[in-house]
């Protein structure tokens, strides 16, 4: 990711042809072979995605509930005016903006003190980078146990440290401690996103800002920042989406109680406790929209690169 | 940088913090784990009296050991194949010329950052139709999706860096092209596939909401969906030993990767993403 990378993917591996109408024998055939190695992964893809959103929104029109699957029928946007009308989905989005603006906010001020700490450390940075990766690599569901059992009162370590506490049966401290185990999780993903971001900075940048007096946090501000924005761009927006999608943490920390529960909680209970595919559909495709508005807002708003956008045809 | 003492003694300091926090949640678990059932409410850090029994306990049953094995297999087919498709794609990207290379990436990005419920309610209906449903392969299907994107990604950027030209040079020298590629582009590119690699078997082992989703009964459920469900019932003790010690167990290999492949996980997930 250093500079001399920067020249090797900008000079085309093959000789580059100016006249694009009249393609050569060769770049037909070259054409071709890249089809064809990517076809498979791109089969699989939509395959995967695009037929079962196809299908979700087919399903979001139906009544079809699986105790009477007999009665199902089409019934126009029913089923969206049922879960946009219904406070528990209104209860369930307003606690996944809460906990996604916090926890991704926690993480970038975290994230950037630890991408510093990481950059600047000479010496023992192995160290701090092998400890950071295991919050990164360890299974959520773990993770989400262990912050159960510490603040469960009859077992928990934290709980009898704040006196007793039972955050989890409030749904404000629940909340907290789901935006704890989040932020604990996905920080060190941040703060790795933005080191290498930092590493992009150009020492003598710094050295210059220096001589000219300004201070540590001037240069940090003045200097540092805006030539990071791309990174801090790309991390906020990977972090933004996948903190929108949150499920794990909740399911095992209040499984939803205590209204507690996310958008993705929320259709998980429709499908499997209420066993409603129509009603857990019409939830899956308002939330695939949901999603799609934070990644248009982020790419087209903040002029967020979208990553890839660099490659030439 | 860190040239005085004060700045020396500063910045260890919050290397030592950080290193704190991130293991301690870990060290607790573990602590849980060995605690003896008498003593697992006692809310002290350390066990006072240590024991194996949470561990033995888990083997005992075929509930853990079951999910084991499927944790194991789905997680290293899905890489596999993932990995292998991933590569043709990526291959095509770093060094052929045609059009659709954005759409790919973009595609691919897209996949990455889908609200995986949105496809569980879907999925659920098409396997059960399918007759896939509580199947391995009704989970590798899901997981080759979603590993595809994040290993295209990451191995398009690991082999835009590889000197292609090595490749020419090398038949200019007499070799064919399958020594050519075995001698001089598969070494260059098996550290970025194997770096690909555990990326993608991070995100299968982790996986929880397929896994509790599209599985009904032990036949291919995963260890994090299983200790989902551990109630304890077999016993009137309280799960949270049996929850503890699977727990150990499945952060093992986690830890394994992340002891000897730090350097390369940190390359893996770094590379695409400062380019953008």
């Amino acid at each position: 990711m250093s500079a001399d990378t920067q020249t090797i993917t900008t000079e085309p591996a093959a000789p580059a042809k100016k006249k694009r109408p009249a393609l050569s024998e060769g770049a037909r055939a070259e054409r071709r072979l890249g089809w064809m190695l990517c076809a498979p992964a791109v089969i699989i893809m939509i395959a995967v995605t695009a037929y079962p959103i196809g299908y979700s929104v087919y399903l979001s029109l139906q009544r079809y509930d699986l105790r009477f699957p007999d009665q199902a029928k089409f019934i126009g946007l029913d089923n969206y005016v049922s879960v946009l009308t219904s406070p528990y989905w209104w209860i369930a989005f307003w606690n996944t903006v809460i906990i996604t603006v916090v926890s991704v906010a926690i993480e970038l001020l975290l994230g950037m003190a630890l991408a510093v700490v990481m950059h600047r450390t000479l010496f023992g940075r192995g160290v701090v980078r092998t400890s950071i990766l295991v919050p990164y690599g360890i299974v959520t569901v773990v993770a989400a146990f262990s912050w159960q059992f510490a603040w469960t009162p009859s077992t928990g370590y934290l709980s009898a440290l704040f006196n007793d506490a039972a955050p989890l049966t409030s749904k404000w401290q629940a909340l907290a401690v789901i935006i704890l185990a989040e932020v604990w999780k996905t920080t060190p993903f941040m703060a790795l996103l933005l080191m290498a971001g930092l590493a992009l900075v150009p020492e003598d940048l710094q050295t210059a800002a220096k001589v000219d007096g300004a201070s540590a946090w001037q240069r940090f501000v003045n200097v540092t920042l805006p030539l990071m924005k791309p990174a801090i761009l790309v991390a906020l927006l990977f972090r933004t989406l996948d903190a929108f999608r949150i499920f794990d943490n909740i399911y095992i920390l209040t499984a939803g109680g205590q209204d507690t529960g996310s958008v993705s909680i929320l259709g998980y209970d429709n499908l499997f406790t209420a066993l409603n595919l129509g009603i857990g559909s019409a939830i899956s495709v308002l939330i695939f929209i949901c999603v799609a508005i934070i990644g248009f807002l982020f790419i087209k708003g903040f002029g967020a690169a979208a990553p890839g956008t660099d490659l030439k045809d | 940088m860190a040239s005085t003492t004060r700045q020396k003694a500063g910045w260890t300091t919050a290397n030592i913090v950080v290193i704190l926090l991130a293991i301690i949640p870990v060290l607790w678990i573990v602590s849980l784990s060995f605690k003896d059932p008498s003593s697992i409410t006692d809310r002290s850090f350390w066990p006072k009296k240590w024991t194996w029994d949470n561990y033995s306990g888990i083997f005992k049953t075929s509930e853990f050991t079951r999910a084991l094995i499927n944790s194991i297999g789905i997680a290293l087919i899905s890489t596999f194949v993932a990995v292998v498709f991933a590569s043709m794609a990526a291959y095509a990207v770093a060094r052929l010329r045609f059009p659709g290379k954005r759409v790919l990436i973009g595609m691919s990005l897209l996949i990455a950052m889908f609200p995986a419920i949105s496809l569980v309610t879907p999925l659920f209906n098409i396997e059960r139709i399918l007759g896939i449903f509580d199947t391995w392969i009704g989970l590798i299907i899901p997981y080759v999706t979603f590993g595809l994107p994040l290993a295209i990604y990451t191995l398009s950027a690991f082999f835009r860096e590889i000197p292609w030209e090595l490749e020419k040079a090398a038949k200019v020298d007499g070799a064919t092209p399958f020594q050519a590629f075995t001698k001089v582009i598969a070494p260059l590119a098996a550290p970025g596939m194997f770096t690909t690699a555990i990326l993608v078997f991070i995100f299968c082992w982790n996986d929880f909401l397929f896994a509790i989703s599209l599985t009904s009964t032990t036949r291919a459920r995963t260890v994090p969906a299983a200790i989902g469900f551990f109630t304890g019932s077999s016993s009137f003790e309280s799960p949270i030993g049996s929850i503890s010690a699977a727990s150990v167990i499945i952060t093992i290999p986690i830890i394994v990767f992340v002891l000897f492949f730090q350097r390369r996980i940190v390359a893996g997930l770094t590379s695409g993403a400062v380019k953008g």
